[in-house]
């Protein structure tokens, strides 16, 4: 029978140490981990527990940065007012993994580095410019998230190395994001499609219009993708009915899903851009309404 | 016992929500589920299944699985008695022996993938399953039958070689082998003749997927054989008694030789009235004399137990301009598995039971593919009939231009009318709750775009047969109430409050048990709707012995005759006048001076169920642009006879209407060319989540039922009868066009929506 070392290291240090055992895995939330072990995957030679490393608890938001730990769980996101204003299509793809239970244990971090292409925290991760700090026994470097990935379950962290923390630019007041997926359920489910959309508007004489978009869409490739054309489709455009149905078509034509158990190709590109514009309009208004708001 | 309470009178228990009596044991996790049984010196038994849907055994090679360190013992078919093909009766239905006995271990032929060909016990799961990976099987794979299409082909692969098609009646003329195992027809009238007085016509053709009952708890056992051959079977199971009948007719032994001890079980909605793990581990126990514990892993329940049969269904139904149903025609073809015995009987028998009408042919098959072989599952066979049955009676009401309540209102059956499958029905509240639905404020509420609404009947027969109960009253007046059926809805609150009623007992006093085959009389299964009915009937026949019996204590203390003492509240009362009341503590406590302990005991035959027929309306509201279907409201309407407690009586109608939403929405097993599931999981077998459906409106209608002194009829199946048609109904008028598939899943809803 297989054997397996559970480590609680409390620095970052002793995890980088007791990473070093070739097949080690990290825990997080486990809420991956732990059922992928029930489902037969082979059992880590050693298990690093990265909650008691007081450094990766902390969520900071400085004037030009947030960063979020790597213990950082669902729950302590989505409970975080200040996040939660600044960056609330980020925030709602966190609130939407499992289930309230889970996202007590479950870490955004965790839910990127597990590599499902429908994960529901990645897609508004990349159009908020986020990047991964990561630490390893060469010492520490840095990856846009969107850069991260490479296909469904695997990314670009080398033997031993770990994410420490994901680094956000600030957004600005006149930026906001959304993210939505379809689920067949209203919960405990994994999106058949996602689409994130973060925007910066400016006014005009005739009212905002977009001035710089972001479109990522996920569940439709091996690995979230940004979508420069449903981006370019909006900027310039207040928004209007051809600027989405240009952006929603620009999705559906850069998705390569597959069909499976969860959808078929055909459905996933047409829902895609269904979620596309909807979360482009959510977050048109959301930034529209700071706008207002600074101007008053 | 003969006096039927039908003046509804107000009890002083009965009717009451008590605290349910195994929930702080549920919440706190101290109740002993099925895998929660251990023993000292227990070993683990686990199955090695079939990887291929269809093919012959050529050869098992076990001797490098035996060579493992930890196995202790290694089993195969060839372990297992080779037995007579035979059936027997299982409660409401019967099995053939030899064909469980093939479906808990494979002798010859594999005919589903998931199918167990071998079964291994190890001091430790991790050497069981090193050694699962060991043992060698050649198989001559066949072609894979995986649907009726396939199964009914001219030159279709044949499961059973020697399989014909048989009737009540007996084989087909010039019987042929073939997958159809049985042929049933239910014909009335002159059909042909019908549809000549018929103004309007209308047909179509629905199917179901096949569907898992979803209980939360996997099959799980504990079977300790000793070395006096006695046997002691701990497992999660509807029904102990079938168990032991199952488990002794597979290993051919009797059935006195068997202990079974139900746990607590973690629902069952039919699925667990089928033998799976627990022959296995009585051959495995006695081959290692140790303990063997056996459960299954959720992928395990879905690939092999359950399902229900998936179906096809054409149905053609004549009537005239005024409503009245003048013939209707349909042939119903229903999936049974690898093995004979779909529910297509009772779906034939259930489909129009809520109608009158004159002319009806209805022509059921039962069809074996390369699946697991289909369990029960609450209702067997009426919600897929009731699914086709009034979904094209919803199309009619269209094409009328007439409300749909009113076109079953124009030909529902009521008091005295004969059901299409025989007998006349007694007091019924199928009108009531028609009416009940229509005069709801929600039937007359306004739908905005992309909303609609639906309604549909349900109808299922109920059944009575063999319960035992005993009341024992304690020295200090608490009673204990034992019976041999199982739990799974309430029914430990409701044998309390039917022994506090006749008692006068409250029902904190008195502690409801589930026996085992041991400790209670014979008591057929949980199921069918029957335990509130019949069980609930012998402890009241047992309780009224026990008062008899306090009666006579009271009358030997106060030295008059028993005629003279009346109990009333749970005391006695000299009716002369001349004693003040007794107590039942009183009498209790000094029960060994005056002739022993007291209690009661009843072992009955319950005939005349009353049947039950209850009406749905779901609003739903459908998204365009990704064919996702949001239930907006929901309402249960049933005649219930009499609500025991009421609480879980509308447990059972929302629980029930649950399952048929999930059924219509997204649950459905998906099976790839090879037969093999591809989604053996709740994350991708999508039953409803609590965030996915309102809460469900009941109303209860209490017709009560005359043969039971409190005029129960069971409750617990028909609320799962009407869902399929009433939210495939409502997402028909939303769209604008008729839904004749489920589960309408939003890819499937969007194709329809868009015309792919």
């Amino acid at each position: 029978m297989s054997e397996m070392i559970y480590s609680v290291p409390a620095s970052l240090t002793e995890a980088v140490q007791q990473l070093a055992v070739p097949g080690a895995a990290l825990l997080a939330g486990g809420t991956d981990l732990l059922i992928q072990l029930r489902g037969g995957r082979p059992v880590p030679p050693n298990l690093v527990d990265l909650k008691k490393i007081p450094e990766l608890q902390l969520i900071e938001i400085g004037p030009d940065s947030i960063r979020i730990g790597a213990g950082v769980t669902g729950i302590q996101i989505t409970d975080h007012a200040e996040l939660t204003s600044l960056m609330p299509g980020f925030v709602e793809g966190v609130g939407l993994i499992g289930s309230t239970q889970v996202q007590g244990r479950a870490t955004p971090i965790g839910n990127l580095c597990n590599g499902s292409p429908a994960a529901d925290s990645v897609p508004a991760m990349i159009a908020a410019d986020a990047v991964c700090e990561i630490i390893g026994r060469e010492g520490s470097r840095e990856l846009p998230v969107g850069d991260f990935l490479t296909g469904p379950g695997r990314h670009c962290l080398k033997v031993g190395e770990f994410v420490v923390a994901l680094r956000f630019p600030r957004p600005r007041t006149n930026q906001s994001d959304a993210y939505l997926r379809f689920i067949p359920r209203t919960e405990m489910d994994l999106a058949v499609a996602g689409a994130a959309v973060n925007l910066i508007l400016k006014n005009t004489d005739s009212g905002p219009i977009v001035a710089d978009a972001k479109v990522v869409i996920g569940g439709v490739a091996p690995t979230a993708l940004t979508v420069d054309d449903a981006a370019q489709a909006l900027i310039g455009t207040s928004l209007d009915d051809a600027a989405l149905l240009a952006a929603g078509a620009a999705s559906t034509a850069a998705a390569r899903p597959i069909s499976d158990k969860r959808g078929t190709a055909q459905y996933r590109k047409k829902i895609v851009a269904v979620l596309t514009r909807r979360a482009a309009q959510v977050a048109f208004d959301r930034a529209a309404q700071q706008l207002h708001g600074s101007n008053d | 016992m003969n006096s039927p309470k039908s003046d509804l009178p107000n009890y002083k228990y009965v009717g009451t929500r008590s605290i349910r009596p195994d929930g702080v044991d549920k919440v706190t996790g101290r109740a002993q589920f099925g895998a929660d049984v251990s023993l000292p010196n227990m070993v683990h038994g686990q199955v090695l299944r079939s990887t291929i849907a269809h093919g012959r055994i050529r050869s098992i090679n076990i001797d490098k699985a035996m060579a493992v360190d930890g196995v202790l013992a290694i089993i195969t078919a060839a372990d297992m008695p080779d037995i007579e093909r035979r059936m027997v009766p299982l409660g409401e239905q019967q099995a053939d022996i030899r064909d469980v006995a093939d479906n808990v271990m494979a002798r010859d032929k594999v005919l589903y993938h998931g199918q167990p060909v071998a079964a291994i016990a190890a001091t430790s799961l991790a050497a069981g399953a090193q050694a699962l990976e060991l043992i060698e099987v050649d198989y001559e794979p066949l072609p894979v039958v995986i649907d009726l299409d396939a199964a009914q082909a001219d030159n279709a692969t044949l499961l059973h070689d020697e399989q014909i098609t048989m009737t009540m009646a007996g084989p087909v003329e010039n019987p042929v082998p073939t997958n159809v195992a049985f042929y049933m027809p239910l014909a009335k009238g002159d059909v042909a003749a019908g549809f000549e007085q018929a103004d309007v016509i209308v047909e179509n053709s629905f199917e179901t997927a096949t569907v898992h009952q979803g209980y939360i708890e996997p099959h799980a056992t504990l079977v300790d054989a000793q070395i006096d051959g006695r046997t002691r079977v701990w497992t999660s199971t509807q029904g102990p008694f079938l168990f032991r009948t199952l488990i002794a007719g597979v290993l051919d032994i009797s059935v006195s030789e068997l202990q079974v001890i139900p746990t607590e079980i973690g629902g069952g909605f039919g699925g667990k009235l089928s033998v799976y793990l627990e022959p296995l581990a009585v051959v495995l126990s006695r081959r290692c004399s140790r303990p063997v514990k056996m459960v299954m892993s959720r992928e395990d329940v879905l690939r092999a137990s359950g399902p229900a049969s998936a179906s096809r269904i054409w149905v053609k139904i004549g009537a005239r301009y005024d409503g009245t149903l003048v013939a209707i025609q349909a042939k119903l073809e229903f999936e049974a598995g690898a093995f004979k015995g779909s529910p297509v009987v009772p779906a034939v028998m259930t489909m129009f039971a809520s109608y009158k009408m004159e002319h009806l042919l209805l022509e059921g098959y039962d069809v074996v593919v390369n699946k697991p072989k289909a369990s029960a599952y609450r209702a067997p066979g009426a919600p897929q009939a009731a699914f086709a049955g009034e979904a094209l009676l919803d199309e009619l009401a269209l094409k009328l231009n007439m409300d749909p309540i009113d076109l079953r209102l124009k030909n529902a059956v009521d008091e005295g009318d004969r059901a299409v499958y025989g007998p006349a029905f007694g007091p019924i509240g199928l009108k009531q709750a028609l009416q009940a639905v229509k005069s709801h404020s929600w039937y007359d509420a306004p739908l905005a775009a992309n909303q609609g609404r639906g309604m549909a009947v349900g109808f299922w027969f109920n059944v009575g047969m063999q319960s035992s109960a005993s009341v024992r009253i304690n020295e200090d007046g608490a009673v204990t109430v034992v019976t041999g059926s199982v739990d799974v809805g309430g029914s430990r609150a409701s044998m309390a409050l039917f022994a506090a009623e006749e008692l006068g007992v409250p029902p904190e006093k008195i502690q409801a048990l589930v026996g085992n085959t041991k400790t209670i009389g014979y008591c057929d299964t949980t199921g069918g709707s029957r335990t509130t009915f019949a069980t609930g009937l012998a402890v009241v026949e047992a309780s009224r012995k026990a008062v008899i019996e306090l009666r006579n204590r009271a009358a030997m203390t106060w030295e008059l005759d028993v005629e003279q003492v009346s109990w009333q509240n749970g005391q006695a009362i000299d009716l002369s006048g001349s004693n003040p009341p007794l107590a039942l503590a009183e009498i209790t406590a000094k029960a060994g001076h005056t002739g022993g302990p007291v209690g009661g005991d009843a072992q009955i035959n319950a005939p005349h169920a009353g049947p039950g027929f209850g009406v749905q309306l779901c609003d739903v509201e459908v998204d365009p642009e990704t064919g996702y279907t949001k239930i907006l409201r929901y309402l249960v309407v049933q005649d219930v006879g009499k609500a025991i407690h009421p609480s879980y009586v509308e447990g059972q109608l929302q629980g029930g209407a649950v399952q048929g939403i999930g059924m219509s929405l997204n649950e459905e097993y998906l099976y790839n060319a090879d037969g093999v599931l591809d989604d053996p999981g709740f994350l991708d077998y999508r039953v409803p989540v609590a965030s996915d459906v309102p809460m469900i409106e009941t109303h209860l209608i209490e017709v009560p039922h005359p043969p039971h002194p409190y005029g129960v009829r069971g409750v617990g199946e028909t609320p799962i009868v009407p869902p399929m048609a009433a939210v495939t109904s409502a997402i028909s008028h939303a769209i604008g066009k008729r839904v004749t598939q489920v589960p309408m899943s939003p890819p499937r809803l969007l194709s329809l929506i868009d015309g792919d």
